[in-house]
């Protein structure tokens, strides 16, 4: 009989096709290129130029950002640029050029770079935390653990932080996971749709020229544009005849006028954020405003200098990716020989558990490979009783964990939030915290 | 994969001290040093000195070699004059510059790997010890394995649990 049991267990059942688990089902013949990581990336995001560009995969509004952008402008400079050359001086189409290099270039680097992405953790990780939750104390836990997180003192603040069950971490201070690109982000400030990706660590001062430049180049259009109508309509010609002359000026007038509000405040406010070292996501949920009922509570973060802030968040160095793209995954061949090294966390308890007899040496033995939640195929055939402290959750559970920016830019009221696809949790609306007068949508998707 | 039990050369000191056992199958796995995040978002890790590694390098010898690395990616993250100068540099040039020239964090990195590459060499490898670099795993974690075979030790486990029970020798199919 306990050989029988011991049979059941088939140890190539434990095996663990590749450290890094696929997002799709491997291909039943092994090919015959070698595949690079980006291609068994987990995440929910599109990979460039085999894997030098990274974007989420929604695009969310991206497209129209660029066609807006690229529309206005081109109707600038065909339509109004050679009137107020002619009447006014050269620079302006200069200075309408860099402008619009700057916005299409940041807004592009802005998508299509890494936010700050934080690799999942790889099994021998997962089991190793696993552990370290469950006997804290090397007393075995016979009750559920309550939620994961873990409490440190960061510049005399105690912060929490959390345990991502997707990602198998407990996640760094001011890290979210974004439910719509399914990664943890480092300084996750917010996902954008305008620019189609997350704005984290990495791709906060692209994203902050980006606005910056915008507010600049809409501003200088609306100017032009209004110092181009009202030029033609002089001479007792009326606003009606300029119009007609010139009716291009008429749609970028509409467009810079209703867009220009919305990204000076989007830029007013992001740069209170950088002055005050704050993230989108702390402001929203109000971190280190006091309003959670803690009274003593202040930015950890903070230098307490505007400049210094400043300096840190747009001038400080880039950190490199953290989520190896462009290497390849290894063959079969070096995987073959993990197997054994994930056998080796159950191998260990084993030696705790040689006495209780074999039960517990299956229970062991099967824990391991569950903790690689997206490898189904590794269950063991004869699992005897699902075990209470593997993730409590199922393993793509969506998180709410980051708050869904409220777009100030041209279409704010009608922004649909993209997280009620994905997130059936209930979340908390954070209509107290403004710091803009614009129409933000009060449905502000955060969880802790 | 498991083969069938066989003694090898540790298995008969494991099979008579379960103790020195536990801690060969402990290191077995791979140890890993976490990040302190009492110093807020910047790269450090934590210089308690783990106890599975008691019996296998010296406390003082792992304690430098965490401390260096807190001290290499400290260097990396410091924001200064040549930090500013960058950056207003590449604001400049709307960031293109980051796509020609190698940023300062970028070569500290590189200085990080040689560092480790030399101390597995020099004091880690002596000690059937491998340190993985950091970067390798998200900069999440320090690792460091045996560079014993771990099927050695399984077929330790096997051998270990059958002298341990009482029924039949386990055959694995």
């Amino acid at each position: 009989m306990k050989n029988h049991e011991y049979q059941q267990i088939d140890p190539q059942a434990l095996v663990t096709p590749t450290p890094t688990p696929p997002p799709r089902p491997l291909p039943e013949h092994k090919p015959r290129r070698a595949r690079r990581r980006w291609e068994v990336f987990p995440g929910k995001n599109r990979f460039c130029c085999d894997g030098r560009m990274i974007a989420a995969r929604q695009s969310g509004v991206l497209p129209l950002t660029l066609g807006l952008i690229l529309l206005t402008s081109g109707l600038f400079f065909i339509f109004d640029c050679p009137f107020l050359v002619k009447h006014l001086t050269s620079c302006i189409p200069a200075i309408g050029g860099v402008l619009f290099v700057f916005v299409i270039i940041s807004l592009l680097q802005t998508s299509f770079t890494d936010p700050g992405i934080l690799p999942r953790a790889t099994p021998e990780e997962a089991a190793d935390i696993e552990k370290q939750i469950d006997n804290p104390t090397g007393s075995s836990s016979s009750y559920r653990p309550p939620p994961r997180t873990k409490e440190v003192v960061i510049n005399q603040q105690v912060v929490k932080l959390k345990y991502c069950f997707t990602c198998k971490i407990f996640r760094p201070p001011r890290t979210s996971h974004c439910s719509l690109c399914d990664n943890c982000v480092e300084r996750f400030d917010h996902h954008c749709p305008w620019v189609g990706n997350c704005v984290g660590k990495r791709n906060y001062r692209f994203f902050y020229t980006f606005i910056i430049s915008l507010s600049f180049l809409t501003a200088f259009i609306f100017g032009c544009v209004t110092t181009h109508l009202t030029l033609r309509s002089q001479g007792g010609n009326g606003l009606v005849f300029a119009l007609q002359a010139s009716p291009a000026s008429a749609l970028e007038l509409v467009v810079c006028f209703f867009s220009v509000w919305s990204i000076l405040g989007l830029s007013g406010f992001h740069t209170y954020l950088v002055a005050t070292n704050l993230t989108t996501n702390e402001d929203i949920k109000g971190s280190w405003s006091g309003k959670s009922g803690n009274e003593d509570v202040g930015n950890p973060y903070s230098y307490n200098s505007i400049i210094k802030n400043c300096c840190s968040v747009l001038c400080g160095p880039m950190p490199p990716s953290l989520i190896d793209r462009r290497g390849f995954v290894p063959s079969d061949d070096s995987v073959q020989t993990s197997p054994v090294e994930i056998e080796l966390p159950a191998a260990k308890n084993d030696i705790n558990m040689c006495t209780q007899g074999t039960k517990g040496l299956l229970e062991t033995a099967s824990r391991s490979p569950l903790l690689t939640s997206s490898c189904p195929q590794a269950k063991p055939q004869a699992v005897l009783e699902p075990l209470p402290e593997i993730v409590p959750e199922p393993p793509k559970t969506p998180h709410k964990h980051h708050s869904h920016h409220r777009s100030k830019a041209k279409q704010s009221a009608h922004h649909t939030p993209k997280t009620s696809n994905s997130s059936p949790r209930p979340y908390h609306s954070h209509s107290s915290r403004r710091k803009d007068s614009k129409n933000r949508d009060p449905k502000f998707s955060s969880l802790r | 994969m498991l083969s069938a039990p066989r003694l090898g050369n540790t298995d008969l000191s494991c099979l008579h001290n379960l103790q020195e056992l536990r801690h060969s199958a402990s290191l077995a796995n791979k140890v890993f040093i976490q990040r302190d995040y009492t110093d807020g978002t910047v790269c450090k890790f934590q210089t308690k000195f783990p106890s599975e590694l008691e019996s296998r390098i010296e406390r003082t010898l792992f304690e430098d070699t965490v401390k260096t690395l807190n001290n290499y990616y400290a260097e990396a993250e410091k924001i200064g004059g040549q930090s500013y100068l960058e950056g207003c540099l590449a604001c400049l040039t709307i960031y293109l510059i980051f796509l020609c020239i190698e940023t300062r964090y970028e070569k500290v990195l590189k200085n990080i790997s040689r560092y480790i590459q030399e101390q597995n060499e020099k004091v880690y490898a002596p000690r059937g010890l491998l340190i993985t670099d950091p970067i390798q795993r998200g900069m999440r974690v320090v690792s460091l394995q045996s560079l014993q075979t771990s099927v050695c030790v399984c077929e330790c486990m096997w051998s270990v649990e059958a002298a341990c029970s009482s029924e039949a020798v386990v055959s694995p199919p």
